[in-house]
């Protein structure tokens, strides 16, 4: 009498990487089907944070969509109002004022900064690196300030307007930048000397997630993910807004395309932020800061307050809002995560007909089930971390 | 984008409909029945290159008929420009239209996150479902007719 052996009977596990969890950077869930600790798939079902941001905008007047705009990538507080501000100014046919742009190229690099210290932080902490958080939000903090200088606002600054700028630059505020612009390259190598050639951090992030580059361009990446995998592309190099073609700086790239290359670009992406911000410090121009346009921007207060003329015009603008001409327009900007796009759609009236928002870690996370396929759990915890995504704007 | 412009009147002359610019925008509207060619085309052509797809947006013109589009962005890295292509669906009961997602793989949950908030069907899409709203929603948010407040 034979005895059949019998095998044992495997199947996979569901697991959930439930929307709470501390290093899914918000509420994302990701249903996994794990094989023992392979992974079989990783499928992300996010909506967690969706606030139907682009239907609220079909109901507001331009201005009004700004403070939601803000609400997107809400780590890189000015980078949002950036873009939607020079779709807004593309549809209506204006250009802003040369101070008004350097002053957005700042805020823009310095908010750039800034999201990439919080990434490092956070990243480093779901890898177990927990030191690099502290020093990283220690210069983090003053780039806030600087922020709540021009603002008020800290995560949320309201800083830009349709047409320019809500202000001029506070006093104080050019001193702060400078003492910031001159002190954050040596603390810079802080977080190189804890990471970069920390034996562990190198075993976790190399090999981890590799894209090349025609598969990154097939997936729509872009910004660090992009050059991470050696794909030579900036938008504020190729396609220039806002002056961007009068600064000097190099676009770093990687070569693997892992995450050990996307942590170096972004590294280096700090220190090129910081040499735009010094240029534009040193060579800021004189002038307005709004576009001289009585049917865009709003009239200076003193005046409001003495000419009939231009309080009826304040009242317009507040109350009626601008009215753009019939017509469409994209506009694409180089946010810290990648390409961030705003597709505007007027219909002539103050609201906006269609308002779409192309996220980048929208189109990010499409790649994950890609590359955590056979890949172990916790490298999955790298690779969200690696992509770098803000969960408001993947779901709007 | 002229090239493109000037490739897609040359190989589908029957399917371009309109082409508008527009603060240095080109809009390129085509009939959607062969979609999935003309994205081929736009993507392998060396002369147009267009291997980025930046967005698809769905689109409801109520009350315009027909009511819904979608907006296809496309950007070329070997020329450092765009083209917005745009196709208006016949039905507009059931609006359907080919996947792009064979010819870019981003094209996945574009797809979807249109399906989910405005009800466009894409055919031959891998996984049609929601995205952003929970499975067992009923209705399509981003519709004209749906209201603000919800239901």
């Amino acid at each position: 009498m034979t005895s059949t052996a019998t095998m044992p009977r495997t199947e996979t596990m569901m697991l959930n990487l439930g929307p709470q969890h501390p290093s899914t950077h918000g509420v994302l869930r990701v249903l996994l089907e794990l094989d023992g600790e392979l992974i079989v798939k990783a499928d992300p079902d996010i909506g967690y944070l969706h606030r139907g941001i682009e239907k609220m905008c079909e109901y507001r007047t331009y201005h009004k969509c700004m403070p939601l705009m803000n609400r997107l990538d809400y780590l890189a507080g000015e980078v949002n109002n950036f873009g939607f501000c020079l779709a807004v100014e593309k549809l209506l046919g204006v250009e802003v004022p040369k101070r008004a742009q350097y002053i957005r190229v700042m805020l823009a690099e310095l908010t750039r900064i800034a999201s990439h210290l919080f990434w490092l932080g956070t990243h480093g902490h779901d890898l177990g690196a927990m030191t690099p958080l502290f020093y990283a939000f220690r210069e983090r903090e003053k780039i806030m300030d600087l922020c709540e200088m021009v603002s008020g606002g800290r995560l949320f600054p309201l800083y830009f307007r349709i047409g320019g700028l809500a202000a001029d630059l506070p006093k104080g505020f050019i001193e702060a930048a400078w003492d910031f612009v001159k002190t954050f390259d040596e603390k810079w190598k802080d977080y190189d000397t804890l990471l970069t050639k920390n034996e562990i951090w190198i075993e976790r992030t190399k090999g981890v997630g590799v894209m090349t580059p025609e598969e990154a361009l097939d997936w729509g990446w872009s910004g660090p993910m992009a050059r991470g995998s050696g794909v030579d592309w900036d938008l504020r190099r190729d396609n220039p807004y806002s002056s961007y073609e009068d600064f000097e700086f190099v676009v770093p790239l990687g070569k693997n395309g892992d995450t050990y290359d996307r942590y170096l670009v972004r590294m280096q992406e700090m220190l090129q932020s910081n040499r735009i911000v010094r240029q534009a410090l040193e060579n800021l121009p004189d002038g307005p800061v709004k576009v001289d346009d009585p049917k865009v921007s709003l009239p200076p207060k003193e005046r409001v307050y003495t000419d009939i003329a231009a309080l009826i015009n304040h009242f317009l603008i507040i109350q009626d809002g601008i009215r753009p001409p019939k017509g469409e327009v994209y506009q694409a900007i180089e946010a810290p995560k990648g390409e961030m796009g705003f597709y505007v759609v007027s219909d002539g009236s103050p609201h906006p007909f269609r308002l779409k928002i192309r996220g980048p870690s929208f189109v990010v996370l499409a790649a994950l089930d890609k590359l955590s396929r056979g890949r172990l759990l916790s490298d999955i915890i790298a690779l969200i971390g690696t992509m770098d995504i803000v969960l408001a704007d993947v779901d709007r | 984008m002229n090239a493109a412009v000037a490739l897609l009147q040359a190989k589908f002359p029957e399917e371009v409909v309109e082409v508008t610019e527009f603060r240095g925008d080109t809009t390129v509207t085509v009939k959607p029945e062969r979609l999935k060619d003309i994205c081929l085309l736009l993507r392998d052509d060396p002369e147009t290159s267009f291997r980025y797809l930046s967005m698809i947006a769905g689109m409801d013109y109520s009350p315009e008929s027909p009511r819904f589009g979608v907006v296809y962005n496309l950007y070329s890295h070997r020329y450092k420009n765009r083209i917005t292509l745009k196709a208006l669906l016949k039905d507009d009961r059931t609006p359907t239209v080919d996947s792009v997602t064979e010819v870019w793989s981003t094209a996945n949950w574009h797809e979807r996150e249109a399906y989910d908030l405005l009800g466009i069907r894409f055919k031959g899409h891998p996984d049609l479902r929601r995205l952003l709203m929970p499975s067992d929603w009923v209705g399509h948010p981003l519709r004209k007719d749906y209201p603000l407040k919800g239901k």
